[in-house]
């Protein structure tokens, strides 16, 4: 208790977060936000916002192409504010959400958007703040009282048996609204054909696909009488087709005065279905846009933000002694549709001794899959991986290790540590046949625990002893362990995926001088990071991933966190009016220092579409 | 509390907490066990203290000490054999299967070993360890390879097994028959293990057998890395495998060695009682071994505790028969106990967890508070992990429901 109140107490007036939210207004300046969010000088990112960073007009009064809003927004949030014991998820939420309007909320993974939505569903229960649905303040405590409110959310994952039929899923649970019979059924059908769903009742789900099984799960929330929907990244189960039908849909609702709140990060689809967008990062509003006002390339910068200035990288250390080279590889895999996909195609790098390759990307282009490939987690159906000469290709992930590849997950509390383990076991986690954790077969738990001692001192660790679980450290600090851990046994390449994820941003800092140092004596690294400015200031290299291609390569001098974040979205994938921008990216000179040959890719990609 | 970075004092501190949380869960499980036990018994209208009181004088007597000690002997092979399994996140609920297949078959072997010597002894164990090995083997190999579930492959193997057995144990196949009793040819005396012959009665020989074991798995598992490997998969399997653990080999390994101690299971019976395998040979111990390595959290030390205490609830509960009280009561008290101590280790498990957090939070904000120049560092934005449901049967292992390991903030 003493412990949770004494670090509220020094937190909250320490930083900008601490100031209350603009209490009222309802207005959103671009720029101030920022600032908002950022904690130490934003020298860096003011001088390439400021360009941009006229104040957003307040949504309320947006003049916008949808039906005349009544002046009551459908869903008000203020001041939200949901801590767990040692966390805060959401803190000063702001977001008006307007009637008939499709309202996308976006940010990065973890950003805090789901527990904002489930604390708006019912599911968990904000520690400070308000909620107001049409007028009127509420609370809700869970799912069935939201959906009362008029409250509907469509999951992710959907939630229908396979074994029974399209309107039995419906009924299920709402018997009292309309009866089994065959009230339900018209019901049903009145819902369908006033919103275009097309849904045929009597089909079992297990016989249809995954969008028509989604627009089961919107009619499901309409025909409990929902008048603001929630879609949870309805669109990442889709292929293009389906998302389109699935926005004629959703502007089918629109018109016939529903709400929606559309969660996503895929920027494009934003672009063309939202009316407004507001922004979360580190789990509070940063801004409020319109899809006319903004680009691509602005929302993805202002998802990942620009926390700290990052000091560049220095005297360069690159040395043509090629470290992991990886060549032709491939990778398919069956979605949940069964249908085979490429996700990996022809990928081919080569980092050398003391150089940071950095791959940009919007998660969910292959980027995750490229590190399970290398680390030997997933088995690649072609392409070769050689570690300092030698083919690791056919190896597991266990001799990977051992041969000197250090890796730092991207999910660190399910591919890198044991939580319920004290730290010295984790700190054996991956290395376990190495010294100082074995000989033989035996284990050395004294020189184990010994090591770990170091380690939790060199690398600033904060805990109070090597034997509390991993589970009780902060998210930054499991990731300094993780780092120590991996660069005690001497890599000769480390695999970084989103190493400052979720980290507070002194272990940030710390962790970005360590692999910098690391690089000076001759590490070679592969950075995978949705964090722009962490890519541009650490790699020497960099390349952008789309689609599980290598699409395009830049130079980290030259290029902007803009630029970056147009390329990051297949250039002109949004449709949106990205044009000029791709071709400023386009022309970045290929980094001369690569030994590999220069793609072009992205700028053809561009032209293409 | 401490200022200064690393001292030992907080390292003591953790380290007398998981002392304390040792013992609260025990005392807590027993003590409702008891609770709930007096009140079912006063809501049949029976005394419970009268009941516990002859219980206690009863199984503290000589005779009933050797008993129960016979006893706990296979119900400890048992445990082990579940809880190497557990450790894993296995749930093999064949041992019974196991054991049982196992015990015919050294039976049979020993019964037909023409060899004399010393070595008959050794031959049955490794026999009736390799049959178990093979009956869980393929269990494992299903899941490795087809990820059939062991649970369900499992019990259906009890039942295979059982089939055989009722096969095999047939008058001119591989047994012989004794009036009522169908059994395997009688193990020559010299085949018998030893016993220790105490004033009250003889004490199995074959509970060096048991210590060894205990000893064994307490090393393999916690002292060798095949062992941290194995502790691994069960804590988290994609870690383990980001680790380099293979683990659908594991998992074949794994129920290997869990089978090879349930063939174990039958041994105090044949070599130190029977003498042989007939269709009275005692069944069900395996279903008793989840029971006891649920109650001794599968640690060596604490599963032979619950192996004694389901002994002695065995041995007493005749006894209250006896004095007019209903025999049943004792399943009702072996289920309460299991229940509550289950219950009562997770309650604690999660109170010793926030406990520890906090203290790791409070005392990282002291020292940060005696660091003036602590950095304004904003809040961490993590969601707490969702909490991954596991498959109910494994989670029943109780080994660590990763309930939000939620990070307390440290600036």
């Amino acid at each position: 208790m003493i412990g949770r109140t004494t670090v509220a107490d020094r937190v909250r007036p320490s930083g900008p977060l601490g100031s209350p939210a603009p209490a009222g207004t309802g207005r959103r300046c671009y720029a101030g936000r920022i600032r908002r969010g950022a904690i130490a000088s934003t020298d860096l990112t003011a001088p390439l916002l400021r360009p941009r960073g006229e104040c957003v007009i307040p949504a309320s009064t947006i003049p916008a192409d949808g039906p005349p809003a009544d002046g009551v927004p459908a869903v008000e949030l203020r001041g939200i504010t949901k801590r767990f014991p040692g966390v805060v998820a959401n803190h000063d939420i702001d977001i008006t959400v307007r009637r008939g309007t499709v309202h996308a909320l976006i940010g990065e993974n973890g950003a805090g958007k789901s527990t904002l939505m489930k604390i708006l569903y019912g599911m968990q229960k904000p520690d400070e703040g308000t909620i107001t649905i049409d007028g009127e303040r509420v609370s809700p405590s869970s799912p069935a009282d939201a959906i009362r409110n008029g409250i509907g959310m469509v999951h992710q994952h959907f939630m229908l048996a396979d074994n029974l039929t399209v309107r039995e899923n419906i009924v299920l649970g709402a018997e009292r609204a309309y009866g089994i019979g065959a009230r339900s059924r018209r019901r049903i059908m009145e819902i369908s054909d006033a919103y275009g769903l097309d849904i045929r009742p009597d089909v079992l789900v297990e016989e249809i696909g995954v969008a028509d099984r989604q627009r089961v799960e919107i009619l499901k929330v309409l025909y409990r009488g929902a008048r603001t929907l929630i879609l949870d990244e309805p669109t990442a189960v889709l292929v293009p087709q389906e998302v389109d039908a699935l926005f004629a849909n959703l502007r089918e609702l629109k018109a016939e005065g529903l709400t929606v709140i559309f969660i996503s990060h895929k920027l494009g689809e934003v672009l063309s279905v939202a009316d407004d967008i507001t922004v979360i990062r580190r789990g509070t509003t940063v801004a409020s846009v319109v899809p006319a006002e903004t680009s691509p390339g602005e929302l993805a910068e202002l998802m990942v933000g620009s926390e700290l200035p990052v000091p560049d990288t220095g005297e360069s250390t690159v040395t043509d002694e090629p470290v992991l080279t990886v060549s032709g590889l491939h990778l398919s895999g069956t979605d949940t549709e069964g249908t085979l996909r490429e996700v990996l195609t022809d990928i081919d790098f080569t980092i050398h001794r003391g150089e940071i390759l950095g791959i940009a990307g919007v998660e969910g282009n292959g980027q995750a899959e490229l590190v399970e490939a290398v680390m030997g987690i997933r088995t690649p159906d072609g392409g070769r991986i050689e570690l300092a000469g030698e083919d690791i290709s056919r190896v597991g992930t266990r001799t990977r290790r051992e041969a000197g590849v250090g890796y730092i997950p991207e999910d660190r509390h399910r591919h890198g540590l044991l939580l319920n383990a004290p730290l010295w076991e984790n700190r054996m986690l991956g290395h376990v046949t190495e010294r100082p954790n074995s000989r033989g077969g035996r284990l050395t738990i004294g020189d184990a625990r010994r090591d770990t001692e170091r380690i939790v001192a060199e690398h600033d660790v904060r805990t109070p002893g090597i034997d509390v679980t991993a589970a009780s450290l902060s998210g930054g600090n499991q990731q300094k362990l993780i780092f120590g851990r991996e660069m005690s046994h001497d890599p000769k390449v480390l695999i970084a995926a989103h190493p400052t994820r979720g980290v507070d941003v002194g272990a940030q800092s710390q962790i970005w001088d360590q692999i910098r140092r690391a690089r000076a004596r001759g590490l070679a690294v592969l950075l995978i990071s949705a964090d722009l400015d962490e890519l541009i200031g650490l790699s020497d290299t960099l390349r952008v991933m789309y689609r599980g291609r290598l699409v395009a390569e830049a130079d980290p001098a030259t290029i902007t966190p803009e630029e970056l974040g147009t390329a990051m979205t297949g250039a002109t994938a949004g449709g949106a009016d990205s044009a000029g921008p791709a071709d400023d990216q386009g022309a970045t000179a290929p980094d001369p220092a690569s030994g590999t040959g220069a793609e072009h890719d992205g700028r053809t990609d561009g032209g293409a579409r | 509390m401490t200022t200064s970075p690393r001292t030992w004092q907080p390292l003591r501190r953790i380290d007398r907490e998981k002392l304390l949380l040792g013992f609260a869960a025990p005392a807590l499980a027993l003590a409702t066990a008891f609770v709930i036990i007096s009140l079912v018994m006063s809501l049949t209208g029976q005394n419970p203290f009268l009941a516990f009181q002859i219980m206690g004088d009863y199984g503290t007597k000589a005779d009933s000490q050797v008993w129960i000690i016979n006893k706990a002997i296979p119900y400890y092979l048992s445990a082990v054999a579940v809880a190497i399994g557990f450790r894993m996140n296995l749930f093999n609920i064949g041992v019974d299967g196991q054991y049982q297949v196992a015990a015919f078959f050294a039976a049979a072997v020993g019964g037909y070993l023409t060899f004399s010597g010393t070595l008959r002894i050794p031959f049955i164990l490794l026999t009736a360890m390799a049959v178990g090995a093979i009956w869980a083997g393929i269990a494992g190999f299903l899941k490795a390879t087809r990820g059939v579930s062991e649970v369900i492959s499992t019990i259906m193997l009890n039942a295979i097994g059982g089939a055989l057995i009722g096969y095999l144990l047939h008058d001119g196949r591989l047994a012989e028959r004794t009036q009522n009793i169908v059994h395997t040819p009688y193990l020559p005396e010299s085949t018998m293990f030893f016993t220790i012959q105490t004033d009250a009665g003889r004490i199995y020989g074959t509970i060096v057998i048991a210590i060894v074991a205990g000893l064994a798995y307490w090393y393999l598992l916690g002292r060798t890395r095949f062992g941290f490997d194995l502790r691994s998969v069960g804590e988290s399997e994609s870690a383990a495998r980001a680790g380099g653990v293979s683990v659908k080999r594991m998992v074949i390994t794994a129920m290997v060695l869990s089978g090879a101690m349930a063939g174990l299971v039958g041994m105090p019976t044949l070599l130190n009682d029977s003498g042989t395998f007939g269709n009275n040979f005692p069944g069900g111990i395996g279903f008793m071994g989840i029971a006891i390595a649920l109650l001794g959290r599968n640690h060596a030390v604490g599963m032979a505790f619950a192996a004694l205490l389901w002994a002695f609830l065995e041995r007493t509960g005749g006894r209250l028969n006896f004095e007019g009280y209903n025999q049943e009561i004792v399943g009702v008290m072996q289920g309460i106990i299991v229940l509550s101590v289950v219950i009562a280790y997770e309650l604690v498990r999660r109170w010793g967890l926030r406990r520890q957090q906090r203290m790791v939070g409070a005392q990282l904000a002291a020292r940060a508070a005696a660091t003036p120049a602590a950095v304004g560092a904003p809040v961490p934005m993590e969601k707490p992990p969702a909490t991954t449901p596991g498959a109910t049967g494994d989670r029943r292992a109780g080994q660590n429901g990763s309930d939000d390991p939620t990070d307390p903030e440290v600036p």
